[in-house]
């Protein structure tokens, strides 16, 4: 009822709101603390900082409660507090060979220099619901936190960087070398993106993609529309030092770090011509998300065909249409009034059926 | 814990011994009487979802879990390791559900569940070999539609995949298939014999074992029956090859006959062992004891 009079349904739309809220908060349950959502939802807390190009675990954590728990929401609730904040300046550009590792495995070798580390993962679990676990008593949280801290050795030995998989790889020639883009990276926050893309803009803007979105390009080409065959040659989750020039000093010091996702895939060779080496995908987004880093990895190398042949090879296709805040706007839109370019099609329907009855009545009389 | 234990153990979380209720068993035991029947062809079924991820071996485990009897003794690999992860998650879940008695000898194996390996150790006709699966279709290199590969099929039109081998072995003088290498099963089906290497692939013809194929998340099953011709393609001038070791042999147990993973060393250095860790494990045995 409310709905065609958006002129003028003011209070309608503001009960709406509060209706919304109300449902939000919920009823009996107590409201959500900010730390229990990100220590204890961190995965969305990181797809949502990831999503939204921002990294602010709490206030990530703000956006989730916001949303009731749906991640584009959130993202897109991140990315607009995003926008009203300055740019400060660049970080250096620096490889991931000094991140603090929390976990890290190779796939394409059986073991690797520096350990395959398994680190946090569900990947080992039984996916059966714990329902003898509705409720999480204290004691059996202590219970995990002692078995996790017992037999510690001493000094955990750790080595302070671990070797890249595909740089032993690339000693023996095996992988191409993409080569540096020597100019300044492309932000794709103030600049629009124009094709072919650099490479810079193509992992920023998988960076930010939706998570959801990115795999099932990602999964369409490893299921068969597409002839990449992707080894996971690395896949690293850890702490990265994040570098900015001293205006002053002109020295790079370490301003923080963040927590991200890498993925390097290997793929068969392709190339009829020259030595024949493997092609490399890259991908890195924020927070803990594997299934975003490995897709974009899949889909960076996917993109590097020479002559797509289906939708995860056209960087066209796969830029415009895994950005989860604008795809979902979009789609959310068509429940905007749209009354008048509907009348406007009534008509032409109504006069494209009023010809054909006059040309029947034409053809019917003798 | 024993089988029989398990059965009395009224604690056990699931009340069906194997996890699955006996329809969907049915469902499955009924799918792979049809891929015996018809070797090579790949029989759709209704997949269920298991407790581990898609492309975690469902396929394998539907199949195994639907087979499997309190008295088995149950071997499972991944890549040939008994310890590897995808393995010890398996093994975990299957005494968990069934509580049957597991080893890592080939040999003592009723019933072997496999990722991308056939055990060294030829098997006998009292075993079963159950293979996970993540592309059953062996056209899907050249097609990527599933109406279409299913006509080809049944028209045995493998035109494209002859002329995709063909055209590799003009631009690179060489097929470039390293695993996974198409296969025709008694002659008529072209077969994907699972991401096994091209090692492996000789194992599978003429065997005295009966071979089992699950892809859980495609929903389809297919077997090797024993006594059955697999030829992998090949043309008359270009033969198929499995992979090279010459010269190379294994760090632990000396074998110059199995296939060797390689290990990277810290400088880039490169040793080799046994994929098949089992048989490694029990040739170096027998080497300390004499």
């Amino acid at each position: 009822m409310a709905y065609v009079a958006v002129q003028g349904g003011r209070e309608a739309i503001e009960r709406a709101c509060d209706l919304n809220e109300f449902r939000r908060q919920g009823a009996a349950s107590r409201p959500l603390e900010l730390a229990q959502i990100r220590e204890q939802l961190h995965l969305a807390v990181d797809r949502v900082m990831g999503e939204g190009g921002l990294y602010a675990p709490d206030l990530a954590a703000l956006a989730l409660r916001q949303s009731a728990g749906d991640t584009i929401e959130a993202s897109f609730l991140l990315r607009a507090h995003r926008a009203t904040l300055p740019r400060l300046g660049e970080s250096v550009p620096d490889s991931t060979a000094e991140m603090r590792i929390i976990r890290r495995i190779s796939s394409a070798f059986k073991d690797v220099p520096g350990g395959q580390i398994l680190g946090p993962t569900n990947d080992y679990t039984l996916r059966l619901l714990e329902l003898e676990r509705l409720e999480e008593p204290e004691n059996r949280r202590k219970a995990i936190r002692d078995r996790v801290f017992r037999d510690l050795p001493a000094p955990l030995e750790m080595p302070d960087t671990f070797p890249r998989v595909v740089e032993l790889l690339r000693k023996d020639g095996l992988v191409e070398d993409p080569g540096i883009e020597d100019t300044d990276p492309f932000d794709i926050t103030r600049r629009s993106v124009s094709f072919p893309a650099p490479r810079s803009a193509r992992l920023q803007a998988m960076a930010r993609g939706e998570t959801g979105g990115l795999l099932l390009l990602a999964y369409s080409s490893m299921r068969g529309y597409g002839h990449i065959h992707p080894t996971l040659a690395e896949l690293r989750v850890g702490y990265l030092p994040v570098r900015i020039v001293n205006p002053i000093t002109n020295e790079p010091v370490v301003a923080g770090e963040v927590l991200v996702t890498e993925a390097e895939v290997v793929s068969r060779f392709s190339n009829p011509e020259g030595e024949p080496r493997f092609h490399l995908g890259y991908g890195l987004c924020l927070g803990h998300n594997e299934v975003k880093a490995i897709s974009m990895g899949v889909l960076d190398r996917c993109m590097r065909t020479d002559t797509p042949t289906c939708p995860a090879e056209d960087e066209e296709f796969v830029l415009y249409h895994t950005d989860g805040i604008e795809s979902m706007g979009f789609s959310n839109h068509w429940k905007l009034p749209h009354y008048v370019d509907f009348l406007s099609d009534l008509d032409r329907l109504r006069k494209a059926r009023e010809n054909i009855h006059r040309k029947d009545d034409a053809d019917a009389r003798p | 814990m024993r089988a029989r234990d398990w059965l009395s153990n009224s604690d056990s979380i699931h009340a069906t011994f194997g996890f699955l209720d006996d329809g969907a068993k049915k469902d499955v035991r009924r799918a792979l009487l049809k891929a015996v029947a018809i070797p090579g062809y790949q029989v759709p079924y209704g997949s269920r979802e298991m407790p581990l991820a898609r492309g975690w071996g469902t396929g394998g485990i539907q199949i195994t879990l639907s087979m499997l009897l309190p008295n088995d003794v149950v071997k499972v690999i991944d890549q040939g390791c008994d310890g590897s992860v995808n393995a010890v998650n398996i093994k975990k879940f299957y005494e968990r559900v069934a509580g049957v008695d597991i080893t890592t000898d080939t040999l003592a194996a009723s019933l072997i569940q496999t990722r991308h390996r056939i055990p060294e150790e030829r098997m006998t006709d009292r075993q079963i070999l159950v293979l996970q699966v993540p592309y059953p279709e062996a056209l899907r290199e050249v097609e990527p539609s599933e109406a279409q590969t299913r006509r080809m099929h049944s028209e045995a039109d493998y035109a494209r995949m002859w002329l995709h081998l063909y055209e590799d072995v003009v631009h690179f003088g060489e097929i470039r298939i390293s695993y996974r290498y198409p296969c025709t099963v008694n002659g008529r089906h072209v077969m994907d014999p699972s991401p096994i290497p091209r090692w492996d692939v000789p194992k599978l013809h003429m065997a005295d074992t009966l071979f089992l194929f699950g892809a859980g998340r495609e929903r389809r099953i297919y077997a090797v029956p024993p006594h059955t011709r697999v030829e992998p393609l090949e043309f008359e001038d270009h033969k198929f090859r499995v992979e090279d070791f010459c010269g190379k042999s294994c760090g632990r147990c000396g074998a110059t006959d199995t296939f060797l993973d390689e290990i990277l060393g810290p400088s880039g250095s490169r040793s080799y062992c046994c994929s098949d860790t089992g048989y490694c494990d029990k040739r170096k045995e027998r080497w300390i004891r004499c």
